[in-house]
C-alpha cells in the first residue's frame, strides 16, 4: 500500500516557528544591547533611563524563570511534581557562593585567609570540601556535578521503586527538608543559619560595580533564552514526546517497549542540574545564599509560578515567573501583610479557574476573537 | 590454503545452507536437534510454539488468580480465550507481559526466552504486543504521534532525542493510519477520539511495533457493529504471520473469529485453569463449560 499523506498530516521538523525565532531575537537583542544601554548610557535624569534597581530585580527573575522552566519539564511535560527543586537551586547557589567567599581574601572582619564564619568557629583549616574553592572553573563544574549526582541517585531509587504522584512529592519535599536542617549546622561548613554573604570580587573584579551587575544580569538573560530554546529541542524530539506519553498514560508507554525508568531520570537530572545554573547566577545578584532556599516552602514557590504561567507550555512558566515575583515585589513593599494571603488566593484561583495558567488564558482569548 | 581445503570449505557452507533452508514443518526437523545455534534474543519457533507457559500460579492475598495454568500457542495461531469473571484471563496476560511475577511455573517466549527474567519494556521490545481492556493511548498526542511512539525504532533516550522519521517510516504510518480508518483524524488528539477509534488506534500502536505474538484484551469492546465486523477481518488477516491470543467476552466476535475453521481454538478458563481446549464446537458442547459459563 503506497499511501502519501498530505503535507499538514506531515509534522513539522523546524524547532520555532518564524515568529517565535524573532521573539526569541527580540529577547536576545532587549537583553544584550537595550537594557544596557538604558541602564549604563542613558543618564539617571532621563525617563528612559532603567533603575539599577530594575536591572538587580529583573536578573533575579530571570533566575527563577529558568527554574519555572526546569520544573515544567518534569511537571508539566512528564507529569512528575517535584517540590524539592530548592534543594538544586540551593546547592547550585553554595558550590558558587564557596567560591565569592575564597575571593573574599583577606578583606573580611577578622583579615584572615579563611572566611569569617570559620574563623568565628576557631577553625584552622580549610574543611575538604573547600579544597577546589579558589578556582572559579572547579566551582563551576560542581555547580552541575553536585546537584546532577544527587538528582540522578535520588531520582534512580525513587523511578526504580516506582514511586509516583504525591508520594513522589512528598519524598522531594523530605529530600530539601533534611538538606535544610544539614545545612543550617554550623559543623557542615556552610556557614550556618547565616550562610555566605558579603561577597567583595569574582574573578578578581569587584562584585558591586555597575558593569559587573550588567554583566551578570545579561549572562543570566542569554541562559534563560539558551534554557529556553534548549527545552523547546527537548521537547519538540521524540524524547519530549514520550515524556508527555508517560504522564498520559506510563503503562502504555512500558508495553510500547520505552524504559520509562530512563526517560524520566534524563529529564530530572536535566531539570536539577538547570535549577542549580539558575542558583548559581542568582548568588552573585543578590549577594547572599543562606539554608531558607532549601525550605519546603521555597520549593512549593517554584511549582506555582510554572502553575500560573501555565505547565506543559515553555513560555508559560517564564510568564509565570515574572507575574508572581513581579508582584511579589510590588506587594511586598505596599502591603507586607497581604502576600501571602495573595499569593494563596492566586494559586487557588489558577487551580480552580485556569486549569492551563495564564497562558491558557491568552490563547483562549485570542481563539475567542478569530472567527 | 589450498584449492582443495577451500573447495570442501565452500561444499561445506552448503550444505549447511540448504539445512537451515528445511521448511519448518512440526516436526522442526534438523532445527530442532540439539546441535542448532541458539541465538540470544531471536525467537525459536522451531518446537512449532511461540507461547509456552507451565504450571503458572499466582494468588493475591490468599486468593489464586491462577491456578496452576498451562498453555501452549503455536506459532502463526490465532487463539481464543473465554472465562466468567475472575477466571483470570487478565491476570495471564499480566504474567505473560512481565506485569505479575507468578508465584510457581514457567513461562517461555519461542523455546528460548525465558519470560519470567525481563521486564515489562524488554518483553515488548522482544515481540509480545499487548491491547488493555481499558483503550490506553496517549491523549494529549495526536494519533499521528501515538502512531510514531510505538513505531518500531531504537528505545533508548539518546536515540529518541535524535530521531527523524524516515520516508519508510511514514509510508509505514501512512498505510497503518489507513488500516485503522483514522488518516482523517490524524493531526487530532488521540483524547478526542470515540470509544472504538480508541480501540482501533492501540491497535494500530500495536501492529506498529511489529510483535510476534498479539495480547488483546476484549479488543471489541465498545465497538458498533460495523467496527467489531472490520476489526475480526483484521485479525482474521494477521493470522499466520501473527500469534493472536484474544480474551474475548463476546460469543458472536469469537463466533465470526473461529467461523468455519475448525482448527481454530478456543480455551476455556475458569477459576484460574484450563477448564476446556477445542473448537468453538467442541467448547460449547462441552458439559461442564455450559455449567460453569454458557448456561448462565
Amino acid at each position: 500500500m503506497s499511501a502519501v499523506l498530505p503535507s499538514p498530516y506531515v509534522p513539522s521538523a523546524r524547532l520555532l516557528s518564524h515568529k517565535a525565532w524573532s521573539g526569541v531575537l527580540l529577547a536576545l537583542l532587549v537583553v544584550g544591547v537595550l537594557v544596557p544601554l538604558l541602564n549604563l548610557v542613558v543618564p539617571a535624569a532621563s525617563p528612559l533611563h532603567v533603575s539599577d534597581y530594575a536591572v538587580a530585580l529583573v536578573g533575579k527573575i530571570m533566575c527563577y524563570a529558568i527554574c519555572a522552566l526546569a520544573m515544567d519539564l518534569i511537571w508539566g511535560y512528564t507529569g512528575i511534581l517535584s517540590l524539592g527543586h530548592g534543594v538544586f537551586f540551593a546547592l547550585g547557589s553554595y558550590a558558587t557562593g564557596m567560591y565569592l567567599m575564597r575571593q573574599i581574601g583577606r578583606d573580611g572582619n577578622y583579615k584572615s585567609d579563611l572566611p569569617d564564619f570559620m574563623v568565628f568557629l576557631d577553625w584552622k583549616s580549610l574543611p575538604w570540601h573547600w579544597g577546589l574553592s579558589d578556582s572559579f572553573a572547579a566551582q563551576m563544574l560542581l555547580v552541575v556535578l553536585v546537584p546532577g549526582l544527587l538528582a540522578f541517585v535520588f531520582g534512580y531509587f525513587a523511578f526504580r521503586s516506582r514511586i509516583k504522584g504525591v508520594y513522589f512529592s512528598i519524598i522531594t519535599q523530605a529530600l530539601t527538608f533534611a538538606a535544610m536542617l544539614l545545612f543550617f549546622r554550623n559543623e557542615t561548613g556552610f556557614g550556618g543559619n547565616n550562610g555566605f554573604t558579603d561577597f567583595k570580587r569574582i574573578l578578581g573584579t569587584p562584585i558591586a560595580t555597575p558593569a559587573m551587575r550588567m554583566a551578570l544580569f545579561m549572562s543570566t538573560g542569554f541562559i534563560l533564552i539558551g534554557a529556553f530554546v534548549f527545552a523547546r529541542w527537548l521537547v519538540q524530539s521524540k524524547f519530549g514526546r514520550v515524556l508527555q506519553a508517560i504522564r498520559d498514560a506510563e503503562s502504555r508507554v512500558m508495553f510500547t517497549g520505552y524504559d520509562p525508568l530512563r526517560y524520566k531520570l534524563t529529564v530530572w537530572v536535566i531539570s536539577a542540574v538547570m535549577c542549580a545554573v539558575a542558583g548559581a547566577l542568582y548568588v552573585p545578584q543578590v549577594g547572599i545564599i543562606n539554608p531558607s532556599e532549601m525550605s519546603p516552602a521555597a520549593s512549593i514557590e517554584i511549582a506555582i509560578w510554572a502553575a500560573v504561567g501555565g505547565r506543559g507550555t515553555l513560555i508559560g512558566p517564564i510568564i509565570g515567573a515574572f507575574f508572581v515575583n513581579g508582584a511579589k515585589s510590588w506587594l511586598t513593599q505596599a502591603f507586607p501583610e497581604v502576600w501571602l494571603y495573595f499569593l494563596g488566593a492566586l494559586f487557588i484561583a489558577v487551580t480552580l479557574f485556569l486549569p492551563q495558567g495564564l497562558v491558557g488564558l491568552l490563547r483562549r482569548r485570542s481563539e475567542a476573537q478569530r472567527p | 590454503m589450498t584449492p582443495e581445503l577451500m573447495e570442501a570449505g565452500a561444499r561445506l557452507r552448503t550444505k549447511h545452507a540448504e539445512r537451515s533452508n528445511a521448511p519448518a514443518g512440526n516436526s522442526g526437523g534438523r532445527e530442532t536437534s540439539y546441535g542448532r545455534v541458539v541465538q540470544p534474543g531471536v525467537v525459536d519457533v522451531a518446537h512449532g510454539a511461540i507461547l509456552y507457559l507451565d504450571d503458572i500460579s499466582v494468588s493475591f492475598d490468599g486468593f489464586k488468580a491462577l491456578n496452576a495454568l498451562s498453555l501452549s500457542i503455536s506459532a502463526g495461531e490465532l487463539r481464543c480465550i473465554i472465562g466468567p469473571n475472575g477466571a483470570g484471563k487478565t491476570t495471564l496476560m499480566d504474567v505473560i507481559t512481565g506485569k505479575t511475577r507468578p508465584d510457581a511455573g514457567r513461562a517461555y517466549f519461542g523455546s528460548t526466552i525465558d519470560l519470567l527474567r525481563l521486564r515489562e519494556n524488554q518483553i515488548a521490545q522482544i515481540g509480545i504486543g499487548r491491547k488493555f481492556q481499558k483503550p490506553t493511548v496517549f491523549e494529549h498526542l495526536s494519533v499521528f504521534q501515538n502512531l510514531e511512539l510505538a513505531l518500531k525504532a531504537d528505545r533508548g533516550v539518546r536515540a529518541s532525542m535524535r530521531f527523524r522519521l524516515s520516508g519508510a517510516q511514514l509510508d509505514r504510518i501512512a498505510a497503518m493510519l489507513q488500516l485503522i480508518h483514522l488518516t482523517d483524524s490524524a493531526q487530532r488528539g488521540a483524547g478526542g477520539l470515540s470509544h472504538g477509534q480508541k480501540q482501533w488506534l492501540e491497535i494500530g500502536m500495536l501492529l506498529m511495533q511489529d510483535p510476534k505474538l498479539l495480547l488483546l484484551d476484549e479488543p471489541v469492546a465498545g465497538m458498533t457493529d460495523e467496527e467489531t465486523e472490520r476489526t475480526a477481518e483484521l485479525f482474521l488477516s494477521l493470522e499466520g504471520s501473527h500469534s493472536l491470543v484474544i480474551v474475548e467476552h463476546d460469543m458472536k466476535f469469537i463466533g465470526a473469529l473461529t467461523q468455519g475453521k475448525a482448527h481454530r481454538r478456543v480455551t476455556v478458563l475458569h477459576e484460574g485453569s484450563v477448564l476446556a481446549e477445542g473448537s468453538l464446537a467442541q467448547v460449547q458442547a462441552n458439559q461442564q463449560v455450559v455449567e460453569v459459563y454458557l448456561g448462565r
